[in-house]
């Protein structure tokens, strides 16, 4: 790691905070009944079954899908065409809490996305937004009910979250952009 | 990508990437409200200068499933009729802005000498007896999808029977490509009337014995005779036809298991396919219809809904 490069959360940090999630997500809403966790691809998606594997190891079944939203995007027009992801629902989502899972909350336009995505899935009863790390400079009026970990961050920087499952290790990095 | 003329212009990649995006949008078909927003704004028409169904349905299916607005236009009824040019027609067509094209005509080359008149994205629908580019994409995706459920693995190393008339199918090149460029080989089975001309330099194997076949193929697909392209006699009589190549119920029992039947249609019944073959339990010819709109979905947002579309306009 060079000078430019700062941990924010190491491995057993973010265990810790996956667990303390896990029970927020439970308090929230009394229980696992009528939940359903939804992450967003791709680091969502691995994040989402974390949450499900701590709170069955607390005898609570949140069932757990993922939740791509490719198509979605506001910006389609200003990229060149991405691999479509697959959404893969565990069962209906009508009259069910989804709580949506995702790395990093920044402009809140990919929340926007996943929001439109689920309403051609289904009507939830509520949506809520769970996410690793919260990093601030917000486009639109979304906010996530829980956090990981909020970090203040300037725009030039860029939050890097590696994960067992997609990166081979657990590190929440910050690296220092240019001007 | 701006356009997709032939299967020949495609890179494996290219085809793997189309395949992998088509497979998440069949699972579009399966929802409730079957609609994605990728295309808003988009403006597709179907160009038909010859009678299609499936191939103009599904394009359009595919266009409104992802958002985009689109018109069909067929040659009767239209200024084609009174006499005006293909260059005429497409001139107009993009003149008025629209983001892809979607063209059928019986010239062969003639979407690739469009797309050089044109700003906007042209797509092969079937040029003459030159290619037919989503239905082989299509074809593969169908296929790949029976392997896949029948844990029988990928098209690679695959080994796939086309049968029929083959002298007049665009599909049989299009399929011969991109079975080729997936791995596969291809043995293909007509009467010599029915075979192209320099065949012999497609990399494929040709036989006119069907029964010799049929027991090593994984995919049987049978093409529809097109009675309306043929002037003269290219078979004695149907009767005979059938007998050779028909893939009769009694053929069916000659398939290994496991391999499945493939045809693109419209079907003749009764003459290159029977019933008792086209309703088997093997057979995947809906599943190729619904994959045909799962495709041509993937074509269309790979064509229409990144930046190189918004550069044209430019």
């Amino acid at each position: 790691m060079d000078e430019t490069t700062r941990a924010m959360l190491s491995g057993d940090d973010m265990s810790w905070v996956m667990t303390r999630m896990t029970h927020e997500i439970l308090e929230r809403n009394h229980g696992a009944d009528g939940v359903v966790l939804l992450g967003i691809l791709t680091r969502g998606a691995p994040l989402a079954k974390r949450l499900a594997a701590i709170a069955a190891r607390d005898g609570q079944a949140l069932p757990v899908g993922q939740l791509d939203i490719t198509m979605y995007r506001d910006d389609l027009r200003a990229n060149p065409t991405r691999t479509v992801g697959r959404t893969i629902l565990p069962g209906t989502i009508d009259d069910r809490t989804v709580v949506l899972v995702d790395d990093v909350l920044y402009s809140g336009r990919t929340i926007q996305a996943a929001l439109h995505a689920l309403a051609d899935l289904g009507r939830p009863r509520a949506i809520q937004l769970v996410t690793l790390i919260d990093r601030g400079h917000r486009e639109l009026p979304i906010q996530a009910d829980i956090v990981g970990k909020s970090i203040p961050t300037a725009r030039s920087e860029r939050v890097r979250v590696a994960l067992t499952e997609t990166d081979g290790e657990d590190l929440v990095t910050i690296e220092r952009g240019g001007k | 990508m701006k356009h997709l003329l032939g299967i020949a212009d495609l890179s494996r990649d290219e085809i793997e990437t189309i395949l992998a995006t088509a497979e998440e949008m069949h699972d579009v078909q399966s929802r409730p409200i079957k609609k994605l927003p990728a295309l808003r704004g988009r403006t597709v028409v179907n160009l038909f200068f010859e009678d299609s169904t499936r191939t103009r349905s599904s394009f359009e299916l595919a266009a409104k499933w992802l958002s985009a607005d689109a018109i069909n236009v067929s040659a009767k009824g239209s200024s084609v009729s009174k006499g005006e040019s293909m260059r005429d027609t497409l001139m107009t067509l993009d003149a008025m802005g629209v983001d892809a094209i979607i063209m059928r005509h019986a010239g062969s080359g003639s979407v690739q000498q469009a797309a050089g008149w044109v700003r906007a994205s042209m797509i092969n629908a079937g040029d003459g007896m030159h290619e037919h580019p989503t239905q082989a994409l299509l074809d593969a995706h169908a296929i790949r999808r029976h392997l896949r459920a029948n844990d029988l693995g990928d098209i690679e190393g695959k080994r796939v029977s086309i049968t029929g008339d083959l002298l007049h199918s665009r599909v049989v090149r299009s399929n011969v490509l991109l079975l080729q460029k997936l791995g596969a080989s291809v043995v293909l089975v007509a009467p010599p009337t029915l075979l192209p001309p320099g065949v012999e330099n497609w990399g494929v194997e040709v036989t006119y014995d069907l029964d010799e076949v049929l027991p090593e193929v994984d995919v049987a697909m049978m093409l529809r005779v097109q009675r309306e392209r043929m002037s003269g006699g290219f078979f004695p009589s149907e009767r005979e036809y059938i007998a050779g190549y028909g893939l009769t119920a009694q053929r069916l029992t000659r398939l290994k298991p496991g391999a499945c039947i493939a045809h693109p249609g419209p079907m003749n019944r009764g003459l290159e396919i029977s019933s008792a073959a086209a309703d088997a339990s093997q057979s995947i010819i809906l599943d190729q219809v619904s994959s045909g709109v799962a495709v041509r979905m993937s074509v269309l947002y790979h064509l229409l809904a990144g930046n190189t579309g918004s550069d044209r306009r430019d």
